[in-house]
């Protein structure tokens, strides 16, 4: 099979705002940024150095459940190059919980973390003491020489323990029901009585780990003289973190800076606030020296935040020619052992994209949010999405069966359409208010899968192959959201000589804003992208930010520049009216360049100007904007997945995968097409591979990149993506939506469409239904058995409909 | 207790006083600060500290530095300066890239840039070893080191078209 090429099909006519013919967006540059990761000049938050650098390492609990009776520190503090051990009663002072930043829920008040335990520690993993020594050796020798006596309690390690409460995590809270609440559109209660047929499923989606490349890490300094705070190693959300700070170390916020260097990823979950985003500037204050601290790969999988996983009761009504009349269920998610800054975000998300990309008028989610003792929960890629295009892509699927009508027709009559938009999907998220999907026309994306896979005649195909494999195509249509609010700033100077810096409030994890941001700049400005120098995500650069996360920084960071641009060039023109006695109307800019009855000068000047001592001109080359929005923009498609199972090893092939989405306008085609092909390769991984272990006791038996399996590159190479820009966003005036994460959305759930397909068309195995996720080897091999052992009885009595919930 | 090696590292003589425990790869990141050899995992699964020694590529988190004693070691930084393929550099800016290097760019075969000096050095052995691979023999060499985001594809492709052209 031969490798994809990058795909993008453009709208014949835009439907949204800023339709306008642009030289730079739309391009598919190479990026800026590459040439100083290529010969490692990049400067990861480890490459640091300061005078007198001190080291930290986290002293973290053994135990998954234990209470703590009592800490002794003195032999590591005997050890030399120990400087420090700080325990509970060295931050207890000041020390405050982590924060709720997204997704709070009634109840998650009881649940929340201090950045070190105290009496009792709830996960293996938790930061139990700091140490900091002269050296990175000294403080990993001293983790051994901090005793603690630990007395163990039983762990809760699944969402049926927590909910049975036999064993509570957070005692004084009574239950390990963080919370629960119930979400509905329509009548369901209705629906499901009159409708034709129905038919419920109980699924399961495990627990996955972003695994970015590079582990968290911080240095933290303070210059006691003029009191700044000073912690490189921000992501994500500094300006958040840095409130947070400001209030905990009482200080105000223009006295702490959070500074980002290059990223090595996050999905998610670098750069949220954790319990060392305080402990290491914490010690840095205290000792008055400065301190690093990289986690280490084992602790990475301890404690940063998990994500996923979330058991789900899902139940389906629809009339006999497959319409779906309704849609409710139960939402079981394991947030692990504290409520951290995502608060809610996974089970919100999960219950609230239930209903997916279909009308479904009817839905009722009944969502439990419940403490476990295994790592913290928190965003990851699409979160809450994966998992609920899985369990519905999947029931959708098996319905489709029961009722005689094809894969393909069950979809194409239940996608919302074009003429439907903007559709309203209704309040499914108890912290948000009602929201309605912007733009598009979902069975056109599905149409465009469909075809481009030739998916028909690979359907007729299902079944045992030539090669002795089960062949299987599997379907899954998604809606995802982007580009979260409320706000972005964007600030622009002109440079005496002639560049152009951009500074924004959005963050970096590799992502290729620092291009973006110039092509979009670039076309208001008619000039080269090579003028243009963004810089990103430091408190320092703009007053406030929001940072990147939920596909956001194009979507709000790109229009806060885009609308910064615009204002800097009036500006500009402004002054130079001003100068020669015009109207600013009378002043017409072209390519950094101003003219009336010829040229009067240029954007350089005017930095020359201020540079010279002009404060009218010091005003005119600085613009600063905000984008403001509550909207979301809507990104929609279909992936189609192929696969190849062998009966006798399990192995699953993928043999072809394609992931279809409409994002409305790239503004750099190259760079979406890399997000949505590593999406779509991290999430089959996911699929197939990934998969965080906890035995009965808590244990995390998955602690390494050895027995947690990432995928290789010899893996999934037949992976392709097609983006469409057909129907552009109408709440941003750059007509984009977000681009990072459609691709991995319907993985899970398209590729367990496909293995299921393979066995319900392969005599012999048909009698198994696949509704838990991943698809490992150990997983597929028990299915396989249980096929063949169900054949077998099969054979021996009359069989029966195994799995029908059909009536009427 | 220290030993003294003496090593060859892009190009450059080095004698130091090394520890026994020290890594490769933390003697090159702390004592020589050469930091564009990264650690992802420092248990040898992920390849991000990938680098060349006598001609073969070698886990920096995996071989201590009293090991590297007497060997000419190659890192992500000497790769533009010292490859065969210094002819063809191309300037970016300041910054000269290798062939390899340069073809990692146009088929945007890195976005954050973690793994990316582990997927250079281990590819720049690989060509070193075989010039006119197959998809599958640079899916294979590449195999240990981990990307997450790129999902490789245009990785194989950068790799391809650079041996492609040195082979030019």
């Amino acid at each position: 099979m031969s490798l994809p090429a990058a795909s993008a099909e453009h709208a014949s006519a835009g439907t949204g705002a800023g339709a306008h013919t642009t030289a730079q967006i739309g391009r598919s540059l190479p990026r800026l940024e590459d040439a100083r990761f290529l010969t490692g000049r990049a400067t990861f938050v480890d490459d640091l150095k300061r005078p007198g650098l001190l080291h930290a390492t986290v002293v973290r609990s053994p135990h998954a459940h234990a209470r703590i009776l009592g800490i002794d520190a003195s032999r590591a503090r005997a050890l030399p190059g120990v400087v420090a051990v700080y325990t509970w009663p060295d931050i207890a002072p000041i020390a405050q919980t982590i924060p709720i930043r997204l997704g709070p829920l009634p109840g998650f008040e009881k649940y929340l973390q201090y950045p070190l335990a105290s009496d009792r520690v709830r996960h293996v993993g938790e930061p139990v003491a700091l140490i900091v020594a002269d050296t990175r050796h000294a403080a990993e020798d001293a983790l051994d020489l901090v005793d603690i006596d630990y007395l163990t309690e039983p762990a809760v390690t699944t969402v049926h323990q927590a909910e049975a409460g036999e064993a509570l995590i957070h005692p004084e809270s009574g239950s390990n029901i963080a919370s629960r609440y119930t979400v509905a559109r329509g009548e369901p209660a209705l629906a499901f009585a009159q409708a034709a047929y129905t038919r419920r499923e109980t699924f399961r989606c495990h627990r996955q780990a972003a695994s970015p490349m590079e582990t968290r890490g911080l240095l933290a300094e303070f210059d006691r003289e003029s009191g700044v705070l000073r912690v490189w190693g921000a992501a994500k959300v500094a300006f958040f973190n840095r409130r947070w700070l400001a209030r905990v170390f009482s200080m105000v916020e223009a006295s702490i800076e959070l500074i980002e260097v290059d990223v090595g990823g996050s999905f998610g979950v670098r750069g949220e606030l954790y319990p060392e985003d305080f402990l290491v500037p914490f010690a840095a204050m205290a000792l008055g020296r400065p301190v690093k601290w990289i986690e280490d790969r084992r602790e990475n999988l301890l404690a940063t935040n998990h994500s996923r996983e979330i058991d789900c009761v899902l139940e389906i009504a629809c009339e006999a020619d497959g319409r779906i009349v309704g849609l409710r269920g139960r939402v079981l998610a394991d947030l692990g052992a504290y409520v951290r800054t995502n608060g809610g975000v996974v089970p919100a998300k999960a219950a609230q994209f239930m209903p997916g990309p279909y009308r479904i008028p009817n839905c009722e989610f009944e969502v439990l949010a419940l403490i476990t003792n295994k790592t913290p929960v928190g965003t990851y890629r699409g979160p809450g999405r994966y998992e609920a295009n899985f369990f519905r892509e999947r029931l959708i699927d098996l319905a489709a069966i029961d009722l005689g009508v094809d894969a393909v027709s069950i979809r194409r009559i239940n996608l919302i359409g074009a003429d439907e938009m903007p559709f309203d999907c209704g309040q499914l998220c108890p912290y948000e208010p009602a929201i309605e999907f912007d733009t598009g026309d979902f069975p056109m994306a599905f149409e465009r899968a469909l075809h481009a896979t030739d998916y028909v005649a690979l359907a007729a195909r299902n079944g045992l192959g030539a090669d002795g494999r089960l062949h299987g195509v599997g379907l899954a249509c998604f809606v995802e959201s982007s580009g979260a609010g409320p706000a972005e700033t964007g600030r622009i100077k002109v440079r005496a000589d002639g560049g152009i810096d951009l500074f924004t409030g959005c963050s970096t994890m590799g992502q290729g804003h620092e291009t973006v941001m110039a092509q979009i700049a670039a076309d208001v400005f008619s000039l080269p992208v090579e003028t243009f120098t963004l810089h990103h995500g430091s408190t320092t650069l703009v007053e406030y930010g929001y940072g990147t996360y939920h596909s956001r920084a194009v979507v709000m960071g790109g229009s806060a520049l885009h609308l910064a641009a615009g204002k800097l060039i009036a500006q500009a023109g402004a002054w130079y009216a001003q100068r020669h006695g015009l109207e600013p109307s009378m002043v017409a800019y072209r390519g950094g360049e101003f003219f009336h009855d010829g040229r009067l000068g240029s954007l350089a000047t005017v930095a020359q100007a201020a540079q010279a001592g002009d404060a009218t001109a010091r005003d005119a080359i600085e613009a600063t904007a905000t984008f403001e929005t509550k909207k979301r923009t809507y990104t929609y498609g279909t992936h189609v997945a192929q696969i190849a199972l062998d009966p006798e090893t399990a192995q699953i092939e993928v043999l072809r995968f394609l992931a279809v989405e409409d994002i409305g306008r790239a503004v750099n085609p190259l760079l979406v097409h890399g997000q949505a092909i590593g999406a779509a390769v991290q999430g089959i991984g996911a699929t197939f591979l990934d998969e965080l272990i906890y035995d009965p006791q808590g244990q995390l038996l998955t602690g390494t990149l050895a027995d947690y399996l990432l995928p290789t590159a010899t893996d999934y190479p037949n992976v392709e993506a097609i983006t469409l820009e057909i129907h552009r966003s109408r709440l941003n005036p750059l007509g984009v939506k977000g681009a990072g994460e459609g691709g991995i959305v319907a993985t899970g759930a398209a590729l367990a469409n496909a293995v299921a397909a393979a066995l319900a068309s392969t005599p012999g195995y048909a009698g198994v239904t696949l509704t838990e996720l991943p698809l490992s080897p150990e997983r597929m091999a028990a299915l396989l058995r249980q096929a063949r052992h169900s054949a077998q009885r099969d054979t021996q009595t009359p069989a029966g409909p195994a799995h029908r919930g059909a009536r009427g | 207790m220290t030993h003294q090696i003496r090593l060859t590292v892009n190009g450059e003589a080095v004698a130091r006083e090394v520890e026994p425990r020290l890594t490769l790869a933390d003697f090159l990141r702390e004592t020589l600060d050469l930091t564009g050899t990264h650690l992802g995992c420092e248990h040898g699964v992920c390849g991000a500290c990938t680098v060349v020694v006598d001609g073969r590529s070698v886990r920096g988190c995996l071989m201590f530095a009293v090991q590297a004693d007497e060997t000419s070691v190659v890192t992500v930084e000497g790769l533009a300066a010292l490859c065969p393929q210094r002819g063809d550099a191309v300037r970016r800016g300041e910054q000269q890239l290798s062939v390899l290097q340069d073809a990692f760019r146009q088929h945007h075969a890195l976005q954050c840039g973690f793994c990316t000096s582990g997927l250079l050095t281990t590819a720049h052995a690989l060509l070193a070893e075989t010039p006119d691979p197959t998809p599958d023999q640079v899916r294979l060499a590449i195999s240990g080191n981990l990307c997450r985001c790129t999902g490789y594809i245009p990785i194989v492709e950068a790799i391809l078209d650079a041996a492609r052209r040195l082979r030019e």
